[in-house]
């Protein structure tokens, strides 16, 4: 009995840990929604000045971002489904799942990547107009977060792999699916203000 | 004394919420972007539309995959989320409302058209 509640008390330390360590990194999440807003500001103040140059309507391709949107989002579920493995102690379905949404990540992250390079060949790059300006800045820094999540999902993955699901790599698996979620719903809204928006002609 | 503390205090993560954020995301989503494609009537009309299946989708997400309502004791997170929309809203529409007044923004024809309505007055 007392042995059980040692081991209780010990298991109850670790959640209070975890818990702590999660409040630290959610105001980070919350400043990195600063920086976002701003940028989002930065472009509602500048999507109109196209001088002359082609507007989001004439540039977006809404079925091409509508697949972007789906590989996100499906790979922040997977990231959901790796923590739910995470949770039975299931090393090898964590390893399988985080694999998936690394997949599906790199996909969204081709994807964008394919776009610019198409935007930037037909010579509508950043230095085209202040509306671009700001289109690559909001986008791209979302895709730079994109990508650093990538390379801490890889660092996580060889983690599991070497050493097992110990306390201290299911906490910072907890802290990696807490920004590859926060990612997701920023892209919530660079999908509606950006290209629903932008293909209305708002 | 100290009271037993059971293992399952612990909040477990569940798979019901993922799968239900998980397909309510997906139905939010193709209703935007059928709205957008398919749908049309006045502008600001459907861009508020827009908006409120945005907030919606922010909304479900922050709970079901983002586990903002589980906390314990104090909400933290909570708080932290409310002043960060404050800061956002601020900064957003702050920005908006100013620089959408700025005479200096306009272009010289505008500048003359502007000058001529005030010099009818």
């Amino acid at each position: 009995m007392s042995n059980a509640n040692a081991a209780a008390i010990e298991l109850r330390r670790e959640h209070e840990a975890t818990e702590k360590t999660t409040i630290g990194f959610w105001v980070y999440l919350m400043t990195d929604c600063v920086l976002f807003a701003s940028l989002f500001a930065v472009y509602a103040v500048l999507h109109g000045n196209t001088i002359g140059g082609p507007d989001g309507h004439q540039l977006f391709k809404l079925p091409y971002v509508l697949t972007e949107t789906f590989a996100l989002l499906l790979s922040s579920f997977t990231c959901g489904l790796a923590m739910l493995a995470a949770q039975k102690g299931a090393k090898h379905e964590v390893l399988f799942w985080l694999g998936v949404t690394g997949l599906l990540g790199l996909t969204f992250l081709g994807l964008e990547l394919h776009e610019f390079r198409d935007l930037v060949l037909q010579g509508d790059s950043w230095r085209r107009s202040g509306f671009l300006s700001s289109y690559f800045v909001l986008v791209g820094t979302h895709g730079m977060h994109i990508t650093f999540g990538l390379i801490w999902m890889v660092i996580m993955g060889v983690y599991v792999w070497k050493k097992g699901l110990t306390a201290s790599i299911r906490k910072r698996l907890t802290l990696l699916s807490l920004f590859w979620h926060f990612l997701d719903v920023i892209w919530i809204f660079i999908f509606t203000i950006v290209y629903l928006y932008g293909s209305l002609g708002l | 004394m100290k009271p037993v503390i059971s293992v399952h205090d612990e909040p477990r993560l569940s798979y019901v919420k993922y799968v239900a954020g998980f397909f309510g995301s997906i139905a939010l989503t193709l209703c935007a972007y059928l709205l957008a494609t398919h749908l049309s009537v006045d502008k600001n009309i459907l861009a508020a539309l827009l908006a409120v299946l945005a907030i919606s989708q922010f909304v479900l997400q922050m709970f079901l995959f983002l586990h903002i309502g589980d906390e314990r004791g104090p909400r933290l997170r909570m708080a932290a989320a409310g002043l960060m929309l404050a800061v956002v809203l601020i900064l957003v529409l702050g920005s908006m409302w100013i620089m959408n007044n700025l005479n200096y923004r306009m272009t010289p024809q505008q500048i003359n058209q502007y000058m001529r309505s005030q010099d009818s007055l």
